[in-house]
């Protein structure tokens, strides 16, 4: 039953429970139309503390609205999704932001243009927290906002007053990417972050990726295109087609695979060939 | 002549308040918000049934037409937020709304402000200064205040999350803003400022009518799109969010001189309307035909050679 509602949410949260857990989450759209489309089949997923998850899939395969579903863009059909014991199944998304970081594909998406460096991270900054009548911007923040942009090692923290609009997508995604780890984030959710760069921009992000990531140990989930950055970041991998996760393998295992071996996987699982125009072997 | 120049000017001053609502949804916001006709009007309906009728303190007389201005706001607003209607056809309905609003408020079409106290008559009483002197101060004085409020506003954390609601909802979102919030508070304040506007002017032409708000908003662009010009060719181009307030409040002065001249010169009273029309369309469409333009004029048949 896709509308069957479960579980009911743990009361408090412990080290113990999964950061993230999705039970029998579903969602189609157009629902009764002539272009009616399961994007995701009830769908059961456990996150646990510290996974770093890439995810892998063809065109439709269900990948984004994942993310988007975790991210109350919009609700699911059914299910429940608890983040760190908090059910939100019913949470709209400036709600949920409290509990996420998010990148998003389009780097245009992730910041404001007409405001300044500072002026967006002091609104990363204040993610999930009820906005007053203080300054936007602090002078402390400025000299940690600083301080943090140094660490991107793009120059930027000379810049701080520039208007985003004035820098390139790659500047401007790894601003996302730290605007969006500013505030440790429960589950930081990325959307193939660097599917609109350059490959050797896309090289440096993804790297900034790994380091943020990995450096302060968060939980996250990333989907890819690049099948190489999928076998090479993070401890998981989740395949998915027509919304559902066909192979989803992690730790030794994962590291031992190769992209061969992942196409051969999505042929044998689907029945049919890989076909994402976007995809990168290698 | 000069007293004509000089009292369009003052005039346009007085209308900047105003401006500066509609810079908050047509510049900060990317809304054309339609509602202004009709709060503009509001403000000095609400203004000079206060002073006239009830007999209230003129300068309180202003607070009330600035809340009763973010209430109108509000519907627009919530209308938009929460209906999910259109923001253009949301303000359409408000505006059309308040035209019975006001004429509720009013009981008459219009309410002449003869021989009575306003804000102009006490500054003149307390300074000793020439009345048209006394209206050019009250409103460089509000204009100041409102440009000062905003400044600050807009720097606080509320303020900064409205600024990027006009930018990028997606991302105001997921930074856990609900951009409803942010857009009903922006348009209340917007049409508030409006309906300010319009009881400084209905005080300063001494009569409030159901009509006085028709075309507020298109005089509203107009002012805008002169401001930023102003500011282009001002050397250094300011380009501070503070500097941009101020030039809103100088396009009203200019706009409001320019039409002083060309009325001086002949034209209709009636046909301004029309110009002000042609101003605002020729402005909008002017950058995006020469773009265009650019555009053709860079192609070579042949191909353009990249190494060069």
């Amino acid at each position: 039953m896709a509308n069957e509602r479960t579980q009911a949410p743990q009361p408090q949260a412990s080290a113990a429970d999964p950061m993230l857990k999705l039970t029998r989450v579903s969602k189609t759209f157009n629902r009764g139309t002539a272009n009616e489309k399961v994007a995701i089949w009830p769908m059961d997923l456990t996150i646990d503390r510290g996974d770093f998850v890439t995810i892998i899939g063809g065109n439709g395969a269900g990948k984004s609205t994942l993310l988007n579903l975790i991210a109350g863009v919009f609700l699911p059909d059914g299910g429940t999704v608890v983040i760190d014991g908090t059910d939100v199944s019913l949470d709209a998304e400036p709600q949920r932001a409290r509990y996420l970081g998010r990148v998003f594909q389009d780097p245009m998406r992730g910041t404001a243009s007409d405001m300044q460096i500072v002026e967006n991270m002091a609104l990363a900054y204040r993610r999930g927290t009820r906005r007053g009548l203080q300054r936007g911007v602090t002078a402390e923040e400025r000299a940690l906002f600083k301080e943090k942009l140094g660490t991107l090692g793009l120059g930027l923290e000379g810049r701080l007053s520039s208007k985003v609009g004035l820098l390139s997508g790659g500047q401007r995604q790894a601003l996302t990417l730290l605007m969006a780890t500013l505030k440790r984030p429960d589950v930081l959710l990325l959307d193939e972050p660097t599917a609109a760069l350059d490959p050797a921009t896309a090289a440096k992000v993804t790297t900034l990726i790994r380091e943020i990531v990995e450096g302060e140990g968060l939980t996250a989930l990333m989907v890819t295109h690049n099948m190489t950055d999928a076998l090479k970041l993070g401890n998981r991998l989740i395949m998915m087609s027509e919304g559902r996760v066909i192979y989803d393998v992690r730790g030794a295992e994962k590291d031992a695979l190769v992209v061969a071996d992942l196409l051969e996987k999505f042929e044998e699982v689907s029945g049919q060939a890989f076909d994402n125009d976007r995809m990168l072997l290698g | 002549m000069a007293s004509a120049l000089f009292s369009a000017i003052t005039q346009g001053i007085l209308w900047g308040v105003m401006i500066l609502g509609v810079y908050i949804t047509y510049k900060l916001l990317d809304i054309a918000d339609l509602s202004v006709d009709g709060t503009f009007a509001l403000g000095g309906c609400v203004a000079a049934t206060a002073v006239m009728t009830s007999g209230m303190d003129p300068w309180l007389a202003l607070l009330i037409a600035f809340v009763a201005g973010c209430l109108a706001g509000g519907v627009t607003g919530l209308m938009h937020a929460l209906l999910n209607i259109p923001a253009i056809l949301a303000g359409i309905l408000t505006m059309i709304g308040l035209w019975s609003v006001n004429l509720r408020i009013m009981g008459k079409s219009n309410i002449p402000l003869l021989n009575t106290r306003t804000i102009y008559t006490d500054v003149t009483d307390w300074t000793g200064l020439p009345r048209d002197v006394s209206v050019l101060i009250v409103g460089v004085a509000m204009a100041a205040i409102v440009v000062g409020a905003l400044y600050w506003f807009f720097g606080t954390e509320i303020g900064s999350a409205i600024r990027a609601t006009g930018n990028n909802h997606d991302m105001v979102r997921a930074l856990g803003v609900d951009t409803r919030v942010t857009i009903l508070i922006a348009v209340m304040l917007s049409n508030g400022l409006v309906a300010l506007s319009g009881a400084l002017v209905c005080q300063s032409q001494k009569y409030a009518d159901v009509g006085m708000g028709t075309g507020a908003i298109v005089i509203g662009l107009a002012s805008i799109v002169i401001g930023e010009a102003l500011r282009h060719v001002t050397p250094g181009k300011p380009s501070a969010f503070g500097s941009r307030l101020v030039y809103a409040v100088i396009g009203s002065a200019a706009y409001f001189l320019i039409r002083a001249i060309v009325l001086q010169l002949g034209l209709d009273a009636n046909d301004m309307k029309l110009f002000t029309a042609v101003i605002v369309a020729v402005a909008l469409g002017v950058p995006y035909l020469t773009g265009r333009w650019r555009q053709k004029h860079s192609y070579q048949r042949e191909g353009a050679t990249i190494d060069g």
